[in-house]
Protein backbone atom coordinates (compact mmCIF):
# COMPACT_ATOMS: atom_id res chain seq x y z
CA UNK A 1 0.00 0.00 0.00
CA UNK A 2 1.18 3.45 -0.74
CA UNK A 3 0.14 7.02 -0.13
CA UNK A 4 0.12 9.92 -2.56
CA UNK A 5 2.06 13.09 -1.77
CA UNK A 6 -1.18 15.11 -1.95
CA UNK A 7 -2.77 12.86 0.67
CA UNK A 8 0.17 13.24 3.06
CA UNK A 9 0.16 17.00 2.54
CA UNK A 10 -3.58 17.27 3.15
CA UNK A 11 -3.36 15.35 6.44
CA UNK A 12 -0.50 17.49 7.71
CA UNK A 13 -2.23 20.70 6.62
CA UNK A 14 -5.40 19.66 8.42
CA UNK A 15 -3.49 19.36 11.71
CA UNK A 16 -0.96 22.16 11.16
CA UNK A 17 -2.69 24.75 8.94
CA UNK A 18 0.29 27.13 8.86
CA UNK A 19 2.75 24.44 7.79
CA UNK A 20 5.05 24.89 4.83
CA UNK A 21 5.59 21.42 3.45
CA UNK A 22 8.00 20.02 0.89
CA UNK A 23 7.74 16.33 0.14
CA UNK A 24 10.11 14.36 -2.01
CA UNK A 25 9.30 10.88 -3.33
CA UNK A 26 12.68 9.27 -2.79
CA UNK A 27 12.24 5.99 -4.64
CA UNK A 28 9.37 6.86 -6.95
CA UNK A 29 7.36 4.03 -5.40
CA UNK A 30 4.89 6.09 -3.36
CA UNK A 31 6.28 4.52 -0.21
CA UNK A 32 9.56 6.24 0.62
CA UNK A 33 9.28 9.95 1.20
CA UNK A 34 11.29 12.73 2.75
CA UNK A 35 9.35 15.69 4.11
CA UNK A 36 10.55 19.07 5.29
CA UNK A 37 7.93 20.81 7.39
CA UNK A 38 8.08 24.29 8.88
CA UNK A 39 5.38 25.30 11.34
CA UNK A 40 4.94 27.65 14.26
CA UNK A 41 3.55 24.65 16.17
CA UNK A 42 7.07 23.25 16.46
CA UNK A 43 8.51 26.22 18.32
CA UNK A 44 9.92 25.36 21.72
CA UNK A 45 9.38 21.64 21.23
CA UNK A 46 11.98 18.87 21.17
CA UNK A 47 12.59 16.98 17.93
CA UNK A 48 10.75 13.98 19.32
CA UNK A 49 7.73 16.15 20.16
CA UNK A 50 7.84 17.82 16.72
CA UNK A 51 7.85 14.49 14.91
CA UNK A 52 5.10 13.18 17.20
CA UNK A 53 2.92 16.10 16.07
CA UNK A 54 3.44 15.05 12.45
CA UNK A 55 2.79 11.38 13.21
CA UNK A 56 -0.41 12.35 15.04
CA UNK A 57 -1.47 14.34 11.96
CA UNK A 58 -0.98 11.23 9.84
CA UNK A 59 -3.38 9.39 12.12
CA UNK A 60 -1.76 6.02 12.40
CA UNK A 61 -0.70 5.69 8.76
CA UNK A 62 2.96 6.10 9.57
CA UNK A 63 4.56 2.71 10.09
CA UNK A 64 1.64 1.06 8.33
CA UNK A 65 0.52 2.30 4.92
CA UNK A 66 3.42 4.67 4.94
CA UNK A 67 6.63 2.73 5.42
CA UNK A 68 9.17 5.47 5.25
CA UNK A 69 8.78 9.18 5.76
CA UNK A 70 12.03 10.87 6.68
CA UNK A 71 11.19 14.02 8.61
CA UNK A 72 12.91 17.33 9.04
CA UNK A 73 10.90 19.72 11.15
CA UNK A 74 11.51 23.25 12.34
CA UNK A 75 9.81 26.45 13.42
CA UNK A 76 9.94 29.46 11.05
CA UNK A 77 13.11 31.56 11.40
CA UNK B 1 -2.28 -1.46 35.44
CA UNK B 2 0.82 -3.38 34.52
CA UNK B 3 1.58 -4.44 30.97
CA UNK B 4 4.20 -7.20 30.71
CA UNK B 5 5.68 -5.77 27.49
CA UNK B 6 5.95 -2.28 29.01
CA UNK B 7 7.56 -3.84 32.11
CA UNK B 8 10.10 -5.56 29.93
CA UNK B 9 10.92 -2.36 28.02
CA UNK B 10 11.12 -0.43 31.27
CA UNK B 11 13.64 -2.88 32.70
CA UNK B 12 15.58 -3.09 29.39
CA UNK B 13 16.05 0.66 29.19
CA UNK B 14 16.88 0.86 32.91
CA UNK B 15 19.48 -1.93 32.72
CA UNK B 16 21.12 -0.80 29.47
CA UNK B 17 22.37 2.79 29.29
CA UNK B 18 22.19 2.67 25.48
CA UNK B 19 19.32 0.48 24.28
CA UNK B 20 18.29 0.12 20.65
CA UNK B 21 15.07 -1.52 19.46
CA UNK B 22 15.68 -2.52 15.89
CA UNK B 23 14.84 -4.86 13.03
CA UNK B 24 17.44 -7.60 12.99
CA UNK B 25 20.60 -7.64 15.08
CA UNK B 26 23.60 -5.32 15.33
CA UNK B 27 25.55 -7.89 13.32
CA UNK B 28 22.76 -8.49 10.77
CA UNK B 29 20.37 -5.54 10.58
CA UNK B 30 17.31 -6.28 8.46
CA UNK B 31 16.30 -2.73 7.66
CA UNK B 32 18.34 0.17 6.31
CA UNK B 33 17.15 2.57 9.01
CA UNK B 34 18.12 0.17 11.80
CA UNK B 35 21.47 -0.44 10.09
CA UNK B 36 22.20 3.28 10.01
CA UNK B 37 21.64 3.73 13.75
CA UNK B 38 23.87 0.71 14.50
CA UNK B 39 26.53 2.24 12.29
CA UNK B 40 26.35 5.57 14.12
CA UNK B 41 26.54 3.97 17.59
CA UNK B 42 29.44 1.80 16.45
CA UNK B 43 31.18 4.86 15.04
CA UNK B 44 30.73 6.73 18.34
CA UNK B 45 32.25 3.72 20.10
CA UNK B 46 29.62 3.52 22.83
CA UNK B 47 28.53 0.14 24.19
CA UNK B 48 24.91 -0.64 23.32
CA UNK B 49 22.37 -3.39 23.68
CA UNK B 50 19.84 -4.27 20.97
CA UNK B 51 16.50 -6.04 20.87
CA UNK B 52 15.18 -7.53 17.63
CA UNK B 53 11.52 -6.62 17.22
CA UNK B 54 11.14 -8.97 14.25
CA UNK B 55 11.43 -11.90 16.66
CA UNK B 56 8.71 -10.64 18.93
CA UNK B 57 5.49 -9.15 17.54
CA UNK B 58 4.35 -8.13 21.05
CA UNK B 59 7.54 -6.18 21.58
CA UNK B 60 7.28 -4.62 18.10
CA UNK B 61 3.83 -3.17 18.87
CA UNK B 62 4.60 -2.55 22.54
CA UNK B 63 7.64 -0.39 21.98
CA UNK B 64 5.63 1.82 19.59
CA UNK B 65 3.03 2.42 22.26
CA UNK B 66 5.62 2.81 25.00
CA UNK B 67 7.20 5.82 23.29
CA UNK B 68 4.16 6.95 21.27
CA UNK B 69 6.38 6.55 18.23
CA UNK B 70 5.18 4.63 15.16
CA UNK B 71 8.43 3.35 13.70
CA UNK B 72 11.46 1.18 14.45
CA UNK B 73 14.39 1.74 15.17
CA UNK B 74 14.07 3.49 18.52
CA UNK B 75 17.04 4.61 20.58
CA UNK B 76 16.94 5.04 24.36
CA UNK B 77 19.78 6.57 26.37
CA UNK B 78 19.63 6.22 30.17
CA UNK B 79 15.98 5.32 29.96
CA UNK B 80 15.06 8.33 27.84
CA UNK B 81 13.68 8.01 24.31
CA UNK B 82 16.05 9.91 22.00
CA UNK B 83 14.39 9.27 18.65
CA UNK B 84 14.31 7.20 15.49
CA UNK B 85 16.68 7.08 12.55
CA UNK B 86 16.12 10.68 11.33
CA UNK B 87 16.65 12.30 14.71
CA UNK B 88 19.64 10.11 15.59
CA UNK B 89 21.23 10.91 12.20
CA UNK B 90 20.58 14.64 12.57
CA UNK B 91 21.98 14.64 16.12
CA UNK B 92 25.03 12.67 15.03
CA UNK B 93 25.76 15.07 12.19
CA UNK B 94 25.46 18.12 14.43
CA UNK B 95 27.60 16.56 17.18
CA UNK B 96 24.67 16.61 19.63
CA UNK B 97 24.60 12.85 19.98
CA UNK B 98 28.21 12.70 21.12
CA UNK B 99 27.52 15.50 23.61
CA UNK B 100 24.44 13.67 24.88
CA UNK B 101 26.46 10.48 25.43
CA UNK B 102 29.12 12.44 27.32
CA UNK B 103 26.55 14.30 29.41
CA UNK B 104 24.86 11.01 30.29
CA UNK B 105 28.22 9.54 31.28
CA UNK B 106 28.31 6.82 28.62
CA UNK B 107 31.91 5.62 28.34
CA UNK B 108 33.49 5.31 24.92
CA UNK B 109 35.21 2.07 24.17
CA UNK B 110 37.86 1.38 21.59
CA UNK B 111 36.36 0.27 18.28
CA UNK B 112 36.36 -3.49 17.92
Amino acid sequence: MAMAVSEIEALIKAALPDARIAIEDLAGDGDHYAATIVSEAFRGKSRVQQHQLVYAALRGRMGGELHALALQTSAPE
Amino acid sequence: MSDPVFDRIQSDVAANPVMLYMKGTAMFPQCGFSARVVQILTHLGVPFQTANVLEDQGLREGVKQFSNWPTIPQLYVKGEFVGGCDIVTEMFQSGELETLMQDKGIPRQAAA
